[in-house]
Formats: structure tokens, C-alpha cells, sequence
């Protein structure tokens, strides 16, 4: 495990590990860690199967608006870029996390992580409530029905995972980096990079299937 | 900090990498929507290919998860997952796609 020989240092958990700095943490890390995994595979199941229902149900439209009349491109790509640079903040402040023991800069990438969530969720809200403003809500048809099922659950768990962030903010003001908020900041960067990866799912298979 | 530096800097170059290679795989896929770049059928299976090859980037880059591990059971846990969502997710598309084909023709 030296520092040289970055390539071979033992994991402990899939993800960033903590490290040998961080004795206490990366021991409790390995069990609630795992733990976490089981839950986010659980969560993935969810959402796979939402897909299949959407992929099953995306011609039947019922004479209402398509894919085509509802979506918009340039929205979608604003959207997608603040997830995707999101995760990569969050990765940044895991780094910091994992390296240093200063408070300062973790919790501006933590910021900056929040900032971009609450962007994408602000423009997400827009193109819903513009859908619906077109007549096109979840009664519409079996489609947007799906629709409203599958997508809306993403931007629920993003708005989750941005208020535990907020939480984590006051959690490292009161107590500090302590092995237990460490580990929570651990779990939440998995759930943040896990949302990321669904959200590929549903821009792909939802937004440019749907547009193309 | 310093015994680490070489770490740091290993850690620092993934996530830049999947940074990179994340954007790639996503600028690709939308300009060809935007653009018109392929016909639709050859569009669709690029936006497929490109979509699961970016989901490999981020378990990659961004969670961290090789084949070197050494806790296989994570591994296993997220390929158990797959395996069960190939089942479902396949099984109840075939279905539905046949029975509303078969629907379709009476």
C-alpha cells in the first residue's frame, strides 16, 4: 500500500475508498458501504423496470402528442451538462475528501455539486409544467403516463439527494469531519454518480430514441 | 498530504478522464440528434451503443468499480443486478412487443 504503487492499493468497496489516512472511517466505511450498494442495486432495479414499461408503452399515445411535439433538445443538453459536470464536482470533493483533512474546499465542491443539481432540477420543473401547459400531463396517455413515471422518479431522487447534501453541509459544521459524516459523504457521492447513470439511461432511451 | 501525492494525482487524472470521455459520449449522440447525422436506424442503435458504453465510463470513472477488485462480491452484487434486469426488463419487452404484434394482425 505505498504511495508509489498507487494501482495495487487493497479496495475495500466498490467507489472511492478512503484510504490509510482515514483509519477509523475506511474500517466502518467496508460494512455500510456494501450495505449502500444493495440499496442502490435495489433502486436500479426500480428504475429498469420503469423503463421497460416506458419502452412498452411508447407508441400508444392515443391520438395525443408524440415524443416529437413534447421534447425539447436544447433543454435536455443544458440539463444533461449540469449532471454530468455535477458528478464530476462531487468526484472532486470526494478527492478532497479522500486526500485532505481541510474543510474548505470539500464544502465548495459540495456547493458547487448543489448549485448544478438545483439547475438541472430547476429546468426539469420548466419542461414539465411547459408539457402540461400542451395538454400533455400523465392522464393524457398510456405514453406519458410512463413518461411521468419514469422521469419525474429521477428528478425525485436528484431533489433527495440534494437536500442530503444540504444536510451533510450542516452535519460537516457541527461535528466536523468525523468517521461518521465521512462515510455518509461516501454514501451520498454514490447515490449522486448512481443518478448520473440513470439519467444516461433516460436521455438516451427517452429523450434522443424518442427525438431521432 | 505529500506521501499521498502520487495518489492524489492518479485519483485527480479518473475523474478527469471520465469527465472527458463522458462529455464525448454525450456530445455524440446529441449532435446527431440535433444535426440529423445518421438515418434513423442506424441512429437509434448508435444512441444505444453510445448510451451503455457511457454507463461503462461512469461505474468506471466515477464509482470506481474494475475487475482488479479485490472485494469480488461487489462486482458480483452489480452484475447479479444486470443479469436480473436482462431478465425483466428483456422478458417484459418481448412480450408486450409480441403480444400487441399479435394484437395487431387478428
Amino acid at each position: 500500500m505505498s504511495a508509489g504503487n498507487v494501482n495495487t492499493e487493497a479496495l475495500k468497496h466498490p467507489g472511492i475508498n478512503l484510504g490509510e489516512a482515514h483509519g477509523e472511517a475506511h474500517t466502518q466505511a467496508e460494512g455500510v458501504v456494501f450495505g449502500f450498494w444493495v440499496f442502490l442495486m435495489s433502486d436500479f432495479i426500480l428504475f429498469g423496470l420503469l423503463f421497460a414499461t416506458y419502452a412498452t408503452m411508447v407508441d400508444h399515445t392515443a391520438g395525443g402528442p408524440g415524443p416529437k411535439a413534447l421534447f425539447d433538445l436544447k433543454s435536455i443538453s443544458i440539463e444533461t451538462f449540469a449532471l454530468l459536470l455535477s458528478s464530476f464536482t462531487f468526484g472532486m470533493a470526494s478527492l478532497n475528501l479522500k486526500h485532505g483533512e481541510r474543510r474548505k474546499p470539500i464544502i465548495l465542491w459540495l456547493l458547487a455539486t448543489l448549485m448544478l443539481g438545483l439547475i438541472f432540477l430547476g429546468l426539469e420543473l420548466h419542461d414539465f409544467s411547459s408539457m402540461i401547459d400542451k395538454g400533455a400531463g400523465p392522464w393524457r396517455s398510456g405514453f406519458l403516463s410512463a413518461f411521468f413515471g419514469l422521469v419525474p422518479l429521477h428528478g425525485l431522487h436528484v431533489a433527495t439527494a440534494s437536500l442530503w447534501l444540504i444536510v451533510m453541509l450542516v452535519q460537516m459544521g457541527v461535528f466536523g469531519l468525523t468517521p461518521r459524516v465521512k462515510t455518509r459523504l461516501l454514501r451520498l457521492g454514490l447515490f449522486w454518480h448512481f443518478l448520473d447513470i440513470i439519467w444516461v439511461g433516460i436521455f438516451s432511451i427517452v429523450y434522443l430514441a424518442g427525438l431521432s | 498530504m505529500k506521501r499521498n501525492d502520487a495518489q492524489y494525482h492518479y485519483d485527480l487524472r479518473i475523474y478527469q478522464w471520465g469527465l472527458g470521455l463522458a462529455l464525448l459520449l454525450t456530445a455524440i449522440p446529441f449532435a446527431l440528434v440535433a444535426f440529423h447525422g445518421a438515418p434513423p436506424s442506424v441512429l437509434l442503435w448508435m444512441i444505444g451503443v453510445l448510451g451503455l458504453i457511457q454507463v461503462i465510463v461512469h461505474f468506471r470513472f466515477f464509482l470506481h468499480i474494475d475487475l482488479s477488485s479485490q472485494k469480488r462480491e461487489d462486482l458480483h452484487l452489480i452484475l447479479f443486478t444486470v443479469l436480473l434486469l436482462v431478465i425483466m426488463a428483456g422478458g417484459t419487452i418481448w412480450i408486450m412487443h409480441n403480444l400487441a404484434e399479435r394484437m395487431m394482425a387478428s
